[in-house]
Parts: C-alpha cells; sequence; structure tokens
C-alpha cells in the first residue's frame, strides 16, 4: 500500500485537509492500594466501602505516597523510552465538584515525573513515531451517579483517590486509524509492564481526544476541540471522523472554529460543545504543600530499568531473527503479551525439529479464530500451548494431514484433549506407506480407465479427481504428498 | 489539697506521683475552676463526666512512669479528637465528630494525660484575636474586656486563668506565640516538621506547627517532648534527633550568641516595647550571653508575604468543607446554588476574606505576581535567618508590637490586626522554632513577651534559653480572678 493510499485526509470541493491528533490517555495504575492511601482500587466493589478517610477528605487527613505508583510511572516511562525526572512535583488542581472529596485534584503539572518519549506504530504503510510530550501521576476522582434516584445525584467514592497516569502525546497522529494503533501499542506496552491493565470496559485506560484540521501541506495547526473522556477506541475513532469534519465544514462556510471542550455522544455519533474556552476553569494549580518534592536517585531508577521486561518492538526484532517469523506475523504476535507468551511456549514446547511458520499459521488461523467465536483471551485459550506444540509436530512429522489436523483441533478444543490420544483413539494416523497407497491408487486407475486415458492425452486438471479418489478410499488419511508422487508416476 | 489550679505541671506531677494529689482530684479542681470560668468563653466543648471517668480509671490502675500521668488538660479545638466534637471554631464543623484522633493529642493521651475538653480559637486559626470564631470571644483572664489573642486564644486563657495546667495551640503565623504574650504564658512554635500535622484542621499547610502552651519553660519543655513525634502519616513531618527536652533543660547558657536584628525595630513601635527588649537584652546578657547586632534584611516583605501564602494554601486547603459529605450544609436549588449557600453561610467573614485573597493571588494572570513572588521572597526570608545563623545561636525579639487589645477595638480593621503578626510570621515562613515568654507588663499593667528564635531543630536551644532569661526576669502574672463571682 503506497503513503498516499492510506492517508487519512477530508476534501471539500478544492480543498484538501489533514487532521492533526493529539491525545491525553489516562490510565489507571495496576495497583493494590491507590495514590495517596492504602484503600483497595479492586474494580467493581459496592459504592462506598473503599474509602479512607484521606480518600473521602475529612479535616486533617493528609496524603502520603504509594511508593508502588511511583515505580510503576517510571517503569511505564521507560517503557515509553522517555526521560524519567529526578525531581517532580504534585501540584494541586482546584475545582468543585460533588465527586472530589478535596475541592482539589492532586496532579503534576509543571513538573511530571516523565518527559518526552516515544511511541512507534506499525502502519500497513511502514513505521510511524509518535512523540510523547510527558506522563504525569494524578489522582481519579469518585463517581457521580445521576440516574440512580429522581430527586438526588449519589456520589460513590471508591475510584477517588485511584492512581492514573496522564499520556500526553505530542500533535503527531493523523488519522482514526493511526489513534486506534496508538492506543493498541500503548496498551501493549503496559500490559507487558504490568503497569496498567488496558481494560476500557472498566475505565483503566480513557482518553481526551485533541482534534485539529489544517489545509493539507500547512504547517501552522489549526485551532483545536478537546473531546473529553472517550472509553473505547471504537467511539475515539468515530468522535474525530465526526469532529474533523464537522470543523473542515466550518472554515468552508467561511467560519471560525472555537477552542472549547465538547463531549462524544456515542446515541448519536456526534460531538456537541461542553464548554467553551472562556467558561474554562482556572484550576489554580498550586504545589501541594502537604507532599514535598518527589526526588529519585539514579539507583533507584536503575533498579527499575533492570526490572524491565522485554518490550513488544524488542521482542519482534527477536522473534524475526530468532525465528525467521515475517515483520507482519512478529507484529501480530507481539501485540498482545498473552500472545507472545502463547506463541514462545509454543515453540519451546515443540522440541527441536520445530516448524514455526506452521505453528504460527496455527496460531493466528485456527486458534484466533476460535478464541474469536468464543470471545476468549488467549490466557484462557481451550487449547493449551503444549497441546498445539504437539498437534503442530503430528502435522510436521507427516503423522497426520493438515486436513485432518483441522478435525483433531475441533476435537481438542473440549477439554484440551492431548492431539496423539486423539490420533489413537480414532485411527487418524496418516497412512504413508507406499506400497499400500501404490495398491488403492492402481485400483483407482483400474476403475476409472477412461478419465486415465483423457489425462495422458492432456486434461490435466483430472489430477485432482485422482487426488480425491485416493483421499477419499483412504478415508482421508493417505498421505497427500504420496498420493500426488504416485499417481505422477503411475499416470 | 488547697489550690490545685494555680499549681505548675511539674509540681501537679510530683504531687500525683507522690500520692499526694490523685488524678481525680486534679481534674476536678480543673473541671470546678473551669465551671465558674464560663465568662472567658474558654470551651467550645466540654468532656468533664469522660474527664472524671478516665482519672478514677488512673486513679485505680496508676502508672507513674508515664510522663502526664493522670493530668487533666483541654486543648485548642483544631486538633481532632475521636468521638469528641471538633469545631475549628467554626459554624460549618459545628457538629463534626471526628472517627480519627490526631497524632499530636495521641502522643498526649499515650503519656497518661487526660481530656478537659476542647478550648475556642479563631475560626480555622484565622485571626488574632479570637473574635472571629464561631462560638464568640475569649475573654482574656487580665482583664475584663480584653482579647486572649490568637487564633488560640481559648488556649492562652485557659492556662492563664487556671482551667487548665498546660495546653496545645497551633501556630501558623504567631497563633501560639502572640496569644501565650498577651496572657503572660509561655508558648512555642517548634521547627517545621517537628509536630505531626496529622489529624489537625488544616489552615496553611507549610505553615502550620502544633506546640505547646504552659506556665512556665519547664512545663513547655516537658509538653514538647510529648507531643513531637516523628510520623509517617504526614510526609512533611522530619525525622530528626529529638531531645528529651525536659530532661536536657538548662540554664547555662553562657557564650550563648543571640542576635538582636535591626530590622524588627519597626516605625511606630510603642516604646514600653522598645524598652521591654532593652530590658531582655540585659537578661541575656546577665545570663551570660553574647549579644551581636544582626540585620534581617528582607524582614519588612514578611508580612505581605505571609498574606499571600497562608490564604492561597487555606482556599484550597477549605474547600473540603462544600456541604457535601460532613459538616453544615443550607439546602440550594442544585448543586452549585448549594456550596454557595453553605460557604456563604457556614464560614464567617474573616474565613471568607482569606479564602477570597488565596484564590485571587492563585488565579490565572496573577499566579506569578503574586504566589510565585511571594514564594521567591520566602525563600529570600530563609536565607536570611541561614545568614544570621552563621553568626549567632539565637535570635531575640520582641513577641508582638504591642500588649493585649480590647474587644472589637481591631475588628474592623483587618490590616491593623495582621500587623500584630509583625514579629511571629517570618519564623513560620522560614520554618523555625520560637518561643514567647513573659518578661513584663506595660503601664496599663498587661503582660508582653519576648521572642527567642532557634536554629532549626534546636528546639533545646532555645528553651535553654528561655528558661535561664525566665530565672532572671522573675515573671509573676496578675490574675485578678475577676471573672469569678
Amino acid at each position: 500500500m503506497s503513503k498516499e493510499n492510506s492517508e487519512y485526509l477530508i476534501e471539500r470541493y478544492n480543498n484538501v485537509y489533514e487532521v492533526v491528533i493529539g491525545l491525553e490517555v489516562h490510565a489507571q495504575v495496576t495497583s493494590e492500594s491507590k495514590l495517596f492511601s492504602a484503600s483497595s482500587t479492586k474494580f467493581g466493589a459496592e459504592p462506598n466501602t473503599q474509602v479512607s478517610l484521606v480518600d473521602a477528605a475529612f479535616p486533617g487527613m493528609l496524603p502520603v505516597i504509594n511508593e508502588f505508583c511511583v515505580k510503576q510511572a517510571i517503569k511505564t516511562g521507560i517503557g515509553l523510552r522517555a526521560q524519567i525526572n529526578k525531581r517532580s512535583v504534585f501540584d494541586r488542581k482546584n475545582y468543585f465538584y460533588a465527586d472530589l472529596p478535596q475541592g482539589y485534584q492532586i496532579s503534576q503539572f509543571k513538573h511530571p515525573i516523565v518527559g518526552e518519549g516515544e511511541v512507534v506504530l506499525d502502519m500497513p504503510n511502514g513505521q510511524k513515531k509518535v512523540g510523547i510530550e510527558r506522563l504525569h501521576l494524578e489522582q481519579d476522582a469518585g463517581k457521580s451517579v445521576h440516574d440512580m434516584d429522581p430527586q438526588n445525584t449519589l456520589v460513590d467514592l471508591n475510584r477517588s483517590g485511584v492512581a492514573l497516569m496522564e499520556i500526553v502525546s505530542k500533535p503527531d497522529l493523523r488519522s482514526p486509524d493511526e489513534v486506534s494503533a496508538y492506543i493498541k501499542k500503548l496498551r501493549s506496552i503496559m500490559r507487558y509492564l504490568g503497569t496498567c491493565d488496558g481494560n476500557m470496559q472498566e475505565g483503566s485506560l480513557r482518553a481526551d481526544v485533541n482534534v485539529s484540521v489544517r489545509l493539507k501541506d500547512s504547517k501552522e495547526l489549526g485551532t483545536r476541540c478537546e473531546i473529553k473522556n472517550v472509553n473505547s477506541i471504537k467511539f475515539m475513532q468515530m468522535a474525530i471522523d465526526y469532529e474533523a469534519n464537522r470543523q473542515v465544514d466550518l472554515i468552508e462556510e467561511g467560519k471560525s472554529i472555537d477552542q472549547e471542550t465538547r463531549l462524544f455522544d456515542t446515541k448519536k455519533n456526534e460531538t456537541r460543545s461542553m464548554r467553551s474556552k472562556e467558561d474554562a476553569h482556572d484550576y489554580r494549580y498550586f504545589p501541594d504543600p502537604d507532599l514535598l518534592p518527589l526526588e529519585l536517585t539514579d539507583e533507584f531508577i536503575e533498579n527499575l530499568k533492570s526490572d524491565i521486561p522485554e518490550l513488544p518492538d524488542d521482542k519482534k526484532k527477536r522473534f524475526i531473527d530468532e525465528f525467521k517469523v515475517s515483520p507482519y506475523e512478529a507484529t501480530i504476535l507481539v501485540s498482545d503479551i498473552d500472545t507472545a507468551k502463547y506463541f514462545e511456549e509454543v515453540v519451546s514446547k515443540m522440541g527441536k525439529n520445530k516448524d514455526i511458520k506452521l505453528a504460527v499459521n496455527w496460531i493466528t488461523g485456527e486458534l484466533f479464530a476460535i478464541l474469536n467465536n468464543k470471545n476468549l483471551e488467549i490466557s484462557k485459550s481451550p487449547i493449551s500451548a503444549k497441546n498445539l506444540a504437539k498437534l503442530v509436530n503430528l502435522i510436521k512429522n507427516g503423522t497426520i494431514s493438515g486436513k485432518i489436523a483441522k478435525t483433531i483441533f475441533e476435537l481438542m478444543i473440549d477439554g484440551d484433549k492431548d492431539p496423539q490420544i486423539i490420533v489413537d483413539e480414532k485411527g487418524l494416523k496418516q497412512e504413508s506407506d507406499p506400497k499400500a497407497l501404490e495398491a488403492l491408487i492402481d485400483k483407482i486407475i483400474d476403475d476409472n480407465r477412461e478419465k486415465a486415458i483423457e489425462y495422458k492425452n492432456g486434461k490435466e486438471k483430472l489430477f485432482g479427481f485422482f487426488v480425491g479418489q485416493a483421499m477419499k478410499a483412504s478415508g482421508g488419511k493417505a498421505n497427500p504428498q504420496l498420493i500426488n508422487e504416485i499417481l505422477k508416476k503411475k499416470l | 489539697m488547697s489550690d490545685i489550679t494555680s499549681q505548675s505541671l511539674s509540681s501537679l506531677i510530683n504531687n500525683i506521683k507522690n500520692k499526694k494529689l490523685s488524678s481525680e482530684e486534679a481534674t476536678k479542681a480543673f473541671i470546678d475552676r473551669s465551671n465558674k470560668s464560663k465568662e472567658l468563653n474558654t470551651y467550645v466543648t466540654e468532656d468533664f463526666s469522660n474527664a472524671i471517668l478516665k482519672a478514677k480509671k488512673f486513679d485505680e490502675k496508676p502508672n507513674f512512669d508515664l510522663k502526664l500521668p493522670g493530668i487533666p488538660m483541654a486543648v485548642k479545638d483544631l486538633f481532632c479528637t475521636k468521638d469528641i466534637k471538633t469545631t475549628a471554631g467554626s459554624k460549618i464543623l459545628e457538629n463534626f465528630i471526628p472517627t480519627y484522633e490526631s497524632t499530636v493529642t495521641q502522643n498526649i493521651w499515650n503519656e497518661g494525660a487526660i481530656l478537659l475538653g476542647k478550648l475556642n480559637c479563631d475560626e480555622f486559626a484565622m485571626g488574632s484575636s479570637n473574635e472571629t470564631s464561631f462560638f464568640g470571644n475569649v475573654q482574656n483572664p487580665i482583664d475584663k474586656g480584653l482579647v486572649p489573642g490568637g487564633s488560640s486564644g481559648g488556649s492562652s486563657a485557659a492556662v492563664s486563668g487556671q482551667l487548665t495546667p498546660i495546653t496545645i495551640g497551633t501556630d501558623t503565623g504567631g497563633s501560639i506565640r502572640q496569644p501565650a504574650s498577651f496572657t503572660g504564658t509561655v508558648g512555642l512554635k517548634p521547627t517545621y516538621g517537628s509536630c505531626s500535622r496529622y489529624g489537625i484542621v488544616a489552615f496553611a499547610s507549610s505553615l502550620d506547627q502544633a506546640g505547646p502552651m504552659a506556665q512556665n519553660v519547664q512545663d513547655c519543655a516537658l509538653l514538647q517532648e510529648v507531643i513531637s513525634s516523628y510520623d509517617t502519616k504526614d510526609s512533611t513531618s522530619i525525622d530528626f534527633n529529638r531531645n528529651e527536652y525536659s530532661k536536657e533543660l538548662t540554664k547555662e547558657i553562657k557564650g550563648k550568641k543571640i542576635g538582636i536584628p535591626k530590622e524588627y525595630r519597626v516605625d511606630g513601635m510603642p516604646k514600653e516595647i522598645e524598652d521591654l527588649w532593652q530590658k531582655g537584652i540585659e537578661y541575656a546578657k546577665d545570663c551570660g550571653a553574647e549579644i551581636i547586632d544582626i540585620s534581617l534584611p528582607h524582614t519588612s516583605y514578611a508580612l505581605p508575604t505571609y498574606y499571600i501564602v497562608a490564604p492561597a494554601e487555606a482556599s484550597s486547603n477549605l474547600a473540603r468543607y462544600d456541604g457535601v459529605k460532613y459538616g453544615f450544609r443550607a439546602k440550594g436549588e442544585n448543586l452549585i446554588d448549594m456550596y454557595e449557600k453553605t460557604r456563604s453561610e457556614g464560614f464567617g467573614a474573616e474565613v471568607q476574606r482569606r479564602i477570597m485573597i488565596g484564590t485571587y493571588v492563585l488565579s490565572s494572570g496573577y499566579y506569578d505576581a503574586y504566589y510565585l513572588k511571594a514564594q521567591k521572597v520566602r525563600k529570600l526570608i530563609k536565607n536570611d535567618f541561614d545568614e544570621a545563623y552563621k553568626k549567632v545561636d539565637a535570635i531575640l525579639t520582641p513577641s508582638t508590637p504591642s500588649s493585649a487589645f480590647k474587644i472589637g477595638e481591631k475588628k474592623d480593621d483587618p490590616v491593623s490586626m495582621y500587623l500584630n503578626d509583625i514579629f511571629t510570621v517570618p519564623v513560620n515562613l522560614a520554618g523555625l522554632p520560637a518561643i514567647s515568654i513573659p518578661a513584663g507588663h506595660d503601664e496599663k499593667g498587661y503582660p508582653l513577651g519576648l521572642q527567642i528564635i532557634g536554629k532549626a531543630f534546636k528546639e533545646q536551644e532555645v528553651l535553654n534559653i528561655a528558661y535561664a532569661m525566665e530565672d532572671k526576669i522573675g515573671f509573676q502574672n496578675k490574675i485578678t480572678d475577676w471573672w469569678i463571682k
């Protein structure tokens, strides 16, 4: 695919517009307890059962930083190939809301814990680098529930104080597809690191999307609108598509774009204004006097670096070098840490005489298909890596044909059965004895004399007919390669 | 035993240890006097019957190894006390009952002391006269119609009026030292980070510090020893080597270098304050100290700096009082209306004034000119002290620019009220320890205090100098019990 073809451009009359997108991703830190208190972060608990005095902002309560969350943020920064700032400062972002007990959110404004970094995306037309502006730690707010009581808004503070990483990208993204790839890559990196589970349904990963448009080849950025709190990749893509077209239409009508915060209405598939720049909050950021600046030693950072597992980009490179898989296959295999783990386990269980290419095909083909069908994560695969490795080996060493393998695969799903046992029990072992096959083929040629003559006279298509007859006669167990060879010889 | 309430803490402890006095007797004596002293309006919440029960329990199974064995005491109502109403002098917390205990008060109960009740203070500790309290002003035992200072006005009045042998206050810009000075008592503001802020209703987090208030330096030293502790629940608590202040207390300060900052000779300072300071210098010399003139060049910027930093932090710290979770809530049409009504009705005028100042100085467009500049000046003020401490061990100044004033006298003039803190705020901005000790009387017979400022973490040195000077000064408080009929 050429670069031009994959570009996402909006055309109106003689004008061609490009879309410029930057994301502020809010990723919930994987941690037992909250950023400044010991309360649990477990998802799905009864409302207000995971709330400490600190989370509810009782008088005289003070925040104490959770060291584990700091480590998680640093690890993520390392995963984003970013600058780790040895000194960072927690600020208060002041605003009133019913689910914000302190009346301020503790965040990092001027001095974030992580500075500039980079994420590499594998796009169909090649790699694309997306700049990371910063990553900072902050508290989540609680949740206001407006639809449970006709008179009152109810507040659940379970989420209040949960640690979030806000990861701000540079305005480097140019299409909904790039946004999708970016989110997936971030998610993948954080799942490799164990710093965020990336579960968008549970709200562990959500994003504010900044969108602006400009004439293609223009160097200046247009006025941007921020679409708040979008919680699925699909909605992000829909929101960007709607918003970019809205902005282009405004420009085409000779109107200007107001810098504002917008909401994406998932039912109507449109964005609408939430508040304009004039109405924007004055957050009165200032350093939180209850917390000292966070100062990290080189040793602390180095210790964490040595603790970083192999990340998707490195793993991909190794898969290509070590297992000779294609870059495309490698991208698929490393995109999710559990897929990569599964693949590596299959490879290791296949032993010496292994066919990695075949294993990749089975994982990305049959296995992905049933996972998809059953809506399962690969970590919950009904067929273990050990048994898939056995199946691939059975094909590789000629015990079964690929076709039989598919039958066996179906039988393996229920109860993760050992394919060897299925072969033995059902007598599915491939017939590879040349003498037996020759006798079988002789009989078929005898029974189909006329077709054999037609073949000899040049009707080569009939070869397939004889193969089919042979396979049928053997109950599908004949070694297809041997059938081919013998038929060629005999016909 | 007669006249229990006039005894110092040390003699109460001795008498209890020697079984000349039971905790119950002591507790009842202070309760009895407190009951006769309603006119002083020192208590917001009394916990007298509980106190007697606790005293009896102590007497049944006394533990004389404790530092405050069975000693009854009242505390400023800014300290959260478990199951006991804690108001911070505000309507917005009028009925707030914490389920937790502040670290400082917990330290006190751990050493055997017994809570008598919660003492009045300026609303959220914002004030210099105790007139901003929702629960009414406090009378100074020194004279009728006189303010006891603030914000720890209930505390200073209760100690000087002998309603409690000792107490604790909090000091953000002088709220322990100024009331101590106004009531002829001793008050120490420790180094920032010495006493945990956990469970203390916050005013300005980077300045707030709890401290002891007592009739004399010895008692103050003992109480400081009890309340100061490293606390992991407060991120600004500092893990330093804390002395056993009362045991290590000494009058031997020969050769100590004491600095006299020329910038504290402010325009319009009453002659009696100037005279007091001069007398203080003579006392220090008599103790064997060496007097050295020093300069703290940025002193004149301390007050404006303080009145930017403290309101800025307060405006944010007080945002949590919004009617949503606890405390007073006014009915409103919607969330914003509820906020506005709750906070307009729940906070008094002075608190609202400071919230507005604080909100303003943090606003976008003003932040750099006010808050950021104030932080820079704060650093310069701290540097002044660092420079001075290369030459001296401690600094001697007056505690306040005047003696106690009349109730109502400055109520409508916030700037004149703020000027009361002129000698005390630089200390908070620099995070240093300082003590106010009574050193004389003005012509009306009202007490005047001297302030000794020490190096960070050198509470012992401050206490030692105060102890030595106290001996030379020989101050006698003139309490006439005018309020007891």
